[in-house]
C-alpha cells in the first residue's frame, strides 16, 4: 500500500532524512520511533506528499506521489503534527469542508461527518467553534478529519500527543482496529504505544533506519533481552553470585541487590544456552536450599534498545 | 426622489444583479467543486470574523466622506463623478486590497493549516483561485455598498451613469490587480502585518508608477540611475493607471481589459510558485 524507496530529504545543507526505505501492506500498522529531530515528521510530510523529495520514490496505492499526486493524495488520511485546524469555524463545518475536499460524494457528505465524530468521541463539540475547544478535542478533531473519507492509508504523526490517558488508550485501541483494514503510519515518543497497537516499526535517528520488526523482534535485540532476574535469600549475597558465575550457561552475573542474606541479580545467557540458563539457575538455587521470590526470563524491552541504539547521539 | 432611485434600480442594481449572476453560474456549472469548497469556506470566514465588517466601515467611511469633503463634488456643479470620486478610490483600495487578502495565505502558514490544505486530493490552483475569488466578492461587496453616493448624485442632478458605471468596473478592475499582488506577497509569509505592508507597498509603486508626471520623471532619468532602468521600464509597463483611465473614460478598451486578466493571470500563477518555493 504504502512504497518508499531510498527517500533523501535536504534543507540545504542540511540533511533531514538520508535513504529511508519502508514499506507498509494493508494490514499493517508501522510504528515510527526517533529522537526529536531524527527525521519523523519530514519523512511523513513527504509522503503525504507536502514536502517534496529530494530524492527517492514515494507510491501510494500504485500511484506515484509526484507524478500522479491528487490520486495519491485521494487515499491517504493524514493527522500532522501540530493537529492544526481554522479556527473560525466548528467542529462540523470543519469536518464537512474536509470531506468535501477529500471527495466524499454530496449525498454521503452527512453519514460520513457523523460517523467521524461519533469514531473520535465529538458528539459534545458539535457545533462548538474550534478556537474554543481543550487541546485534546481540538486533536481529535484532526484525527477525524483524517479518517473522514475512509481513507486506505493513514498517516498519523503523534496521534495521542496532548490526550489524557483514557483518550490515549482510546486512540491507541482505534488505531489498532482500523489497522486491520488499512495501511497505517504513526509516530511516536511513547514506546508502550508501539507495543500497544504496532505490527511493525521502525527506528529512525539522525535521518536512517537503524532498526526495523516487529515489536517483539526489536525487544528481543535489546541487551539484556534472554537474560534471567533472580531474587533469592537464604545465603550470603556474594555467596551466591560466585555460585552463579561457576554455571556454564551464565555468561555474567549483574549485582542489582545484595546483602548478607539475599541478592537479586542479572544473568546474562552464555552464548547459545539463552534457552537453558533459568533451569540451570533454578537447580542450583534447589541445589543449594535457596528461598526463591523472583525467577524470570526478561524479554528485553523497547526503550532499553532505543537508548542503546540512539545514545551516540545525546553523547556526541 | 423616486427618480433617482427608479435610475439607481435600472441602471446599477440590475446589472450589478445580472453580473452576480453571472459569477455564480461560472462558480456552480464551469468550476470544479473543490474551488467551490475552499470558495464558500474562505468568504465565510470572512464574515464570521469581525474583518469584513471593519473594512466595510472603514472604505465606506473613507470614500464616501472624503469624495464629499475634500474634493468638492458639490461645489463643483457638475454632477459628474469621475473625477472627484473615482479618481481617488484606487488610493484607498491600495490599502484597503491588501488589507482584505492579507490574510489568504500568511494565515494558513501561521495556524499550519496549509499542511492540510496542500495534502488534500486538490490541485494548487483549486485553492489559489477559490480563495482569490472569495476574497474578490468581498471587495466587489464593498462597491456595491458605496451605492449611497451613486443615488446623492441622481438625485442631485442628471449624471452620465454610463461613465460611473465604467468607473466602478475600472477601479472593481485595479482592486482585482492589488488583491492578486497581495495573494503573492501572503504566500511568502506567515504574518499578515508584513504581508500587508509589503503588498500596500507594491501596489503604491504599481499605482504611482502609471501616474503620468511620474511615469514622464522615471522615463527621463539619467546617468547612475541607469542601472534601474529596467525596473523603471518593468514599472513603467505594469502600471495601472493607464488602463484604469481609459477603462473609466468607458472606453471598453480590448487591450485594457486582457492587460488586466494578464495581470491577475499572472499574479495567481506567481501564487502557486510561492506556495511550492515555501514548501522545498
Amino acid at each position: 500500500m504504502i512504497e518508499v524507496e531510498n527517500l533523501h530529504k535536504h534543507f540545504g545543507a542540511k540533511v533531514a532524512v538520508d535513504g529511508v526505505s519502508f514499506t507498509v501492506k494493508k494490514g499493517e500498522v508501522l510504528g515510527f520511533l526517533g529522537p526529536n529531530g531524527a527525521g519523523k515528521s519530514t519523512t511523513m510530510r513527504m509522503v503525504t506528499g507536502f514536502l517534496p523529495a529530494t530524492e527517492g520514490r514515494i507510491s501510494i496505492g500504485g500511484a506515484d506521489i509526484e507524478e500522479n499526486e491528487i490520486a495519491a493524495k485521494a487515499k491517504i488520511g493524514y493527522l500532522p503534527e501540530a493537529a492544526p485546524l481554522y479556527s473560525d469555524m466548528t467542529v462540523e463545518d470543519f469536518l464537512k469542508f474536509s470531506a468535501e475536499l477529500r471527495g466524499v460524494p454530496a449525498a454521503e457528505l452527512d453519514a460520513a461527518v457523523d460517523k467521524a465524530i461519533k469514531t473520535t468521541f465529538l458528539e459534545p463539540v458539535r457545533h462548538q467553534s474550534v478556537d474554543t475547544l481543550s487541546k485534546g478535542y481540538r486533536h481529535r478533531t484532526c484525527f477525524a478529519q483524517s479518517i473522514i473519507h475512509d481513507p486506505e492509508v493513514l498517516i498519523l504523526d503523534e496521534p495521542t500527543d496532548g490526550l489524557d490517558p483514557n483518550q490515549k488508550h482510546e486512540v491507541r485501541q482505534l488505531i489498532k482496529r482500523m489497522g486491520e483494514t488499512k495501511a497505517i503510519i504513526f509516530s511516536t515518543h511513547i514506546l508502550e504505544e508501539v507495543e500497544a497497537s504496532c505490527t511493525r516499526a521502525i527506528i529512525i535517528d539522525r535521518g536512517r533506519v537503524i532498526a526495523d520488526g516487529t515489536p517483539d523482534e526489536l525487544k528481543a535485540k535489546s541487551r539484556n533481552a534472554g537474560s534471567t532476574i533472580l531474587t533469592v535469600s537464604g545465603l550470603a549475597g556474594s555467596g551466591i553470585q560466585a555460585e552463579l558465575e561457576k554455571l556454564s550457561e551464565a555468561s555474567s552475573v549483574e549485582v542489582l541487590e545484595s546483602g548478607d542474606d539475599n541478592l537479586k541479580a542479572r544473568i546474562l545467557p552464555a552464548k547459545g544456552k539463552a534457552g537453558e540458563l533459568s533451569s540451570a539457575i533454578y537447580r542450583l538455587c534447589k541445589e543449594k536450599d535457596l528461598n526463591v521470590s523472583e525467577l524470570r526470563i526478561d524479554e528485553g524491552r523497547l526503550d532499553e534498545l532505543f537508548r542503546e541504539i540512539t545514545k551516540t547521539d545525546s553523547e556526541a | 426622489m423616486l427618480d433617482a432611485l427608479k435610475t439607481l434600480i435600472l441602471e446599477f442594481a440590475i446589472p450589478t444583479l445580472v453580473v452576480s449572476a453571472i459569477f455564480i453560474a461560472i462558480l456552480v456549472f464551469l468550476l470544479p467543486r473543490e474551488v467551490r469548497t475552499i470558495f464558500k469556506r474562505e468568504l465565510k470566514s470572512y464574515f464570521t470574523s469581525p474583518i469584513a465588517y471593519v473594512l466595510f466601515v472603514v472604505f465606506l467611511g473613507i470614500s464616501n466622506t472624503l469624495s464629499f469633503f475634500f474634493t468638492g463634488i458639490l461645489e463643483g456643479g457638475e454632477a459628474d463623478l469621475f473625477l472627484p470620486y473615482f479618481q481617488y478610490l484606487p488610493w484607498y483600495l491600495v490599502l484597503i486590497a491588501p488589507a482584505v487578502g492579507m490574510r489568504l495565505w500568511s494565515e494558513e502558514q501561521r495556524l499550519g493549516t496549509m499542511e492540510l490544505l496542500l495534502t488534500m486530493p486538490i490541485a494548487p490552483w483549486h485553492a489559489i483561485l477559490g480563495k482569490y475569488l472569495a476574497a474578490a466578492v468581498v471587495l466587489f461587496g464593498m462597491l456595491v455598498l458605496s451605492f449611497p453616493i451613486v443615488w446623492t448624485i441622481n438625485y442631485l442632478g442628471d449624471p452620465d451613469n454610463g461613465v460611473i458605471m465604467a468607473g466602478f468596473v475600472a477601479t472593481f478592475f485595479v482592486a482585482l490587480c492589488f488583491l492578486a499582488v497581495t495573494s503573492v506577497v501572503s504566500a511568502l509569509t506567515r504574518s499578515q502585518l508584513v504581508a500587508l505592508l509589503v503588498s500596500v507597498t507594491i501596489c503604491m509603486v504599481l499605482w504611482l508608477g502609471g501616474l503620468p508626471n511620474i511615469s514622464e520623471l522615471l522615463m527621463n532619468m539619467k546617468g547612475g540611475w541607469l542601472i534601474f532602468w529596467p525596473v523603471v521600464k518593468l514599472i513603467n509597463v505594469v502600471g495601472l493607471m493607464p488602463h484604469f483611465s481609459e477603462l473609466a473614460k468607458g472606453v471598453l478598451g480590448f487591450r485594457d481589459i486582457v492587460f488586466f486578466f494578464t495581470f491577475i493571470a499572472f499574479c495567481l500563477f506567481a501564487t502557486s510558485v510561492a506556495i511550492r518555493l515555501r514548501r522545498a
